[in-house]
């Protein structure tokens, strides 16, 4: 759907894009993923044409940005970093604006409004003025004019930057209810955002990418062991931390446990897994065998938060990104840039 | 031409909805109308002065009062022509709603008449206010209305490239206060060029002649249309809109 191919992007003092590459899949939902100023931004703005590549194509649905921008425009959903809100309109006024805009009309504009405005939650607000409306809302907003025309791809700049936790939280819910039809590139510099929200990720620094891959193999190739945390309780309330711990050391396979609340009464522990061993099944078995109850049980993973550091600090402090590449096996290659232009 | 009106629409709303059309409207009714009645009382003066002398020199409304108002309501626009401009790309860059525009699948020209015709209507509905004065004049008089609508139709060429040269000032700057002082300034100049060319006689003075529109501007308000003068307002306005496409595309490669 999406495929980019050796992209740069100079500014007149700065190189803000180092020939990447990548390609997302139809129907995937990819975090873009990079510390602020990593070129995220500009990455995007390439791709929905508004900013000229340097060097290298972008295409996406098989629309060169360069050759056929308009083609590109119409199949495109874009949400900047600030909503690109008049504070003088009405939500729906502005709505139906965006929607004459990106070519809908009659019937199919009032549908197509109607749909956004419940799909994003703002039909209590249609008829308020844009810069009266709170961050939150104003977003959804935002989200709303990126879909009225239903595009096929969205592109989304930092869609949870500056809200409160819980408009965070619709915010993903309702980026991933929109992931079945719509292929959709969020930029962040939230790591848990990504682990939530996204299925692939790709990771820029500095301009250059550092790794591309599904969030799920990213987490465990960068260690190859399982990371499990469990919460046991006992139901006469007295187990004894200790016992607990070397029960849970003998399951085979179990590589080390670590208590995560010593003091405290909830019997918390982490459990690492020898390279390779998948526990989850045993630890569950012997610790419900043992006759205490299991409250909880969740693969803990490496968090992307110390992936992300190790990656880019690798290609920090030794300039060894192409290591940290190889490492990974990074950078989903070519065969998608071969679609046919059409 | 859908996208266009679209964006007209837009700007039109913006305009009215904010107090901006409205002020405007008011300044202008009020100045032309202060101007009128300043006219308006020396003609006066001079018909009773010329009753108690007994001389009948013939008096014309036309000559007298409609020209020089028309070229009173010329000079007067400069003033709030920027204000009507200055907003158009400026205010797009600085709140980042210009993402919008740009990634839509629309021409820039599109934006760009869409915007110059918006501004455009604004400017004729001032127009329509400084032309309630003469309202008077046909309710008591007895003027020749096809002066006064050639008169018309050189204010709005007029202001159709003064809109076209805001427009491109407004695409150089995200601050609406420069693009208007700019813009204002230009206006200015090209209105008195002229006065280069009263003691000279050399080929500079006459091109600035030629480019100030006191020049092509004066034969419109005695009610004459002559089709060198249109033509200069229509290249005029061609460069400007056409100044603010190359502009506007070479944003993307700036930025």
């Amino acid at each position: 759907m999406i495929a980019v191919k050796d992209l740069s992007k100079r500014y007149a003092r700065t190189t803000a894009v180092d020939r990447i590459s990548f390609s997302v899949e139809k129907g995937e939902i990819v975090g873009f993923l990079g510390p602020n100023g990593a070129g995220k931004t500009t990455t995007m703005r390439v791709l929905t044409c508004f900013l000229p590549p340097s060097a290298g194509t972008a295409t996406v649905a098989g629309f060169d940005v360069l050759e056929q921008p308009r083609e590109v425009k119409k199949r495109i959903g874009y949400l900047p970093e600030s909503p690109p809100l008049y504070p003088e309109m009405e939500t729906i006024e502005y709505l139906r604006f965006v929607g004459k805009l990106k070519g809908l009309s009659g019937a199919d504009l009032a549908k197509r409004v109607d749909y956004v405005l419940g799909r994003c939650f703002i039909a209590d607000v249609k008829t308020k003025l844009l810069g009266k409306l709170s961050k939150g809302y104003r977003q959804r907003v935002g989200l709303a004019q990126a879909i009225i025309h239903n595009p096929e791809v969205l592109i989304l700049d930092e869609p949870t930057a500056g809200l409160d936790p819980k408009q965070i939280n619709e915010t993903r819910d309702l980026i991933r209810s929109l992931a079945g039809d719509h292929t959709i590139i969020l930029s962040t510099h939230i790591l848990p955002e990504v682990e939530q929200t996204c299925e692939q990720v790709i990771i820029i620094n500095k301009g250059k990418l550092v790794a591309t891959d599904s969030v799920r193999n990213l987490q465990a190739r960068t260690r190859g062991v399982e990371s499990v945390q469990v919460e046991v309780a006992a139901r006469d309330g007295a187990a004894d931390p200790g016992a607990v711990q070397r029960k849970l050391e003998q399951v085979p396979g179990v590589a080390q446990v670590l208590c995560k609340d010593p003091q405290g009464h909830r019997l918390i522990f982490e459990v690492q897994s020898q390279k390779g061993q998948m526990v989850r099944g045993d630890l569950a078995r012997a610790i419900v065998q043992s006759g205490w109850d299991l409250n909880e049980l969740r693969a803990a993973g490496m968090s992307l938060e110390e992936i992300f550091l190790e990656l880019t600090g690798k290609e920090s402090a030794a300039d060894a990104g192409t290591a940290a590449k190889q490492d990974l096996e990074p950078v989903s290659q070519p065969e998608a840039s071969s679609e046919p232009k059409g | 031409m859908r996208n266009t009106w679209t964006i007209c629409r837009k700007e039109l709303g913006s305009y009215f909805v904010s107090p901006i059309a409205w002020l405007l409207l008011t300044m202008a009714g009020l100045v032309s109308g202060f101007f009128f009645w300043v006219l308006l009382r020396d003609f006066v003066l001079e018909g009773i002065e010329m009753q108690m002398r007994g001389e009948t020199f013939p008096m014309n409304v036309n000559e007298q009062i409609i020209t020089p108002l028309l070229m009173n309501v010329g000079v007067i626009f400069l003033f709030f022509l920027p204000l009507i401009t200055m907003r158009l790309f400026a205010e797009e860059k600085r709140s980042g709603t210009i993402e919008l525009l740009a990634t839509s699948p629309i021409r820039d020209i599109e934006i760009i008449l869409g915007k110059w015709l918006a501004a455009l209507i604004l400017y004729a509905c001032m127009l329509l206010f400084t032309a309630l004065n003469f309202a008077f004049l046909f309710f008591y008089g007895n003027p020749d209305w096809k002066p006064l609508a050639v008169g018309y139709l050189g204010l709005l060429l007029q202001g159709g490239l003064f809109l076209a040269i805001g427009a491109f000032i407004s695409t150089l700057t995200k601050n609406q206060i420069i693009a208007g002082a700019v813009t204002f300034g230009i206006c200015l100049l090209l209105w008195v060029l002229e006065w280069a060319s009263s003691y000279d006689s050399a080929t500079w003075a006459t091109v600035c002649s030629y480019l100030s529109v006191i020049t092509h501007f004066g034969s419109f308000a005695r009610g004459v249309i002559a089709t060198k003068d249109v033509i200069f307002y229509l290249t005029g306005i061609f460069l400007g809109l056409f100044a603010t496409a190359r502009s506007l595309e070479s944003l993307r490669w700036r930025s």
